[in-house]
């Protein structure tokens, strides 16, 4: 009854080709048809944030969303933030900062913090607070994340 | 925690989509809109519908407009469309301040106001703003089209008045009172997590006097709804403290609250009192 269809998915630049039933979700169709498995599955019904990916500029829950409806639509995700050796402003700041342990959660709150950025450059820091208690980290609670995203807030406007 | 298949339908006008909707519909066929209350519970198959309309493709649905009496949101409006202020009047900064309340920043990239009436759960922001503000909702079938209004809409916990075949294609809120003041508060246990308690209050402040009081309380009752007993009790009242608590006391003696495993109704009706007086405390122009 659900047959899969042919579709292309555009990540981080590159277009993948690969077919998929209309109930796969776009984070599985990322990690298992596309191979990036530098997103990560959590919760899986948008409780999480883990799969956080920037879909045609907004932050997005990955697994609150169908593949099919991402065809034709620009993907980042973890693996396109660095530029060659060159880490993201971001991820270096994760690590000067202490922003993670484990690093489950770390490429959801990366996208999450980059795509929120990127929209609103001089977002409060009350807001951005509000926009980091949408994703869960078990490790270090919080202070580490916090600070991080604000370090690199600043040196992103400064861009 | 993968969605039961289904079969996706794409049209791309509203009259594709509700010709397909009307054949899909009696074989279980849904609309997916912003899928953020959907797609988790076909996760935990709570919801395995045969068919999705998927309306993300139809054109006109974004529309988002004021006639300068009413604001029409429609189908496919996200919540992150009032991170802005849409509407030069109070009900835009309403709206800014209520979705803030709404999921989390991702989520509301997605997520729909008419989706969330159409899912209608009793703690949505958006049921309530609709209830309070006493909303029309414009549903369309392949049988035409009816208007709703929000007092018939709500019917219970994810119960409304509209039927299988029908999409809600619009909700149009009244505007207010250029001088209208507006309050809202809402308890959850975490940030961006479902209210258990919320009020919105709007009114005017004629002469010194309240007037034209709204009072909506949500997640308390399986719907939201004005409370008349906490409106009456601030009608011809001088703003304040003692009209604040004698109105969030009638709301909480008027309510009849749901219970569930972590909430007596008693800790809900306190929670009443709570939020319809801080909304009152809180309220703005």
């Amino acid at each position: 009854m659900s047959e899969k269809t042919d579709i292309t998915l555009t990540i981080n630049g590159n277009d993948h080709a690969i077919k998929v039933e209309p109930r796969r979700t776009l984070v599985d169709a990322i990690r298992e048809d596309c191979g990036q498995t530098g997103t990560h599955i959590g919760c899986e019904h948008g409780i999480c944030g883990a799969c956080t990916v920037i879909v045609d500029g907004e932050p997005v829950r990955s697994c609150l969303m169908f593949a099919v409806q991402a065809a034709g639509k620009k993907i980042r995700t973890v693996e396109g933030l660095a530029t060659d050796d060159t880490l993201h402003p971001m991820q270096q700041a994760f690590m000067d900062h202490h922003g993670l342990q484990c690093g489950f959660c770390t490429p959801g709150f990366l996208m999450l913090a980059v795509g929120v950025l990127e929209r609103e450059p001089n977002i409060s820091d009350d807001d951005l607070l509000d926009v980091l208690s949408s994703n869960l980290c078990r490790c270090t609670g919080y202070q580490g994340i916090i600070k991080a995203v604000r370090a690199a807030a600043i040196e992103m406007r400064g861009k | 925690m993968k969605p039961a298949p289904f079969i996706r339908h794409v049209p791309k006008t509203l009259d594709e989509a509700l010709k397909v909707l009307a054949e899909v519909a009696p074989e279980d066929g849904r609309i997916l809109a912003g899928g953020q209350s959907l797609v988790p519970i076909m996760a935990f198959r709570l919801a395995k519908p045969a068919h999705l309309v998927d309306i993300n493709e139809v054109e006109g649905l974004d529309r988002l407009h004021s006639d300068g009496k009413t604001l029409s949101i429609g189908a496919r409006v996200r919540h992150g469309a009032f991170h802005k202020n849409v509407v030069d009047n109070p009900l835009g900064k309403l709206l800014t301040f209520v979705g803030h309340h709404i999921a989390h920043y991702p989520i509301r990239m997605r997520g729909t106001f008419c989706g969330s009436l159409a899912h209608a759960d009793p703690s949505s922001e958006w049921c309530l703003v609709s209830a309070t503000l006493d909303a029309t909702m414009i549903a369309k079938s392949a049988r035409g089209e009816r208007t709703i209004k929000a007092t018939d809409y709500f019917q219970g916990i994810m119960s409304t008045a509209l039927a299988e075949d029908e999409l809600l294609a619009e909700v149009r809120l009244p505007l207010l009172a250029a001088d209208a003041k507006f309050g809202f508060n809402e308890f959850s246990r975490r940030a961006g997590d479902f209210a258990m308690s919320a009020s919105l209050v709007t009114y005017t402040v004629k002469n010194g006097k309240i007037a034209d009081a709204h009072v909506g309380v949500g997640g308390a009752e399986p719907s939201p709804r004005r409370i008349a007993e906490a409106e009456t009790a601030l009608n011809g009242q001088t703003p304040g403290d003692a009209a604040f608590r004698a109105a969030a006391e009638a709301a909480a003696s008027a309510i009849e609250p749901l219970e569930d495993h972590q909430t007596t109704g008693e800790y809900r009706r306190d929670l009443v009192r709570a939020v319809v007086r801080r909304a009152l405390e809180n309220s703005q122009s």
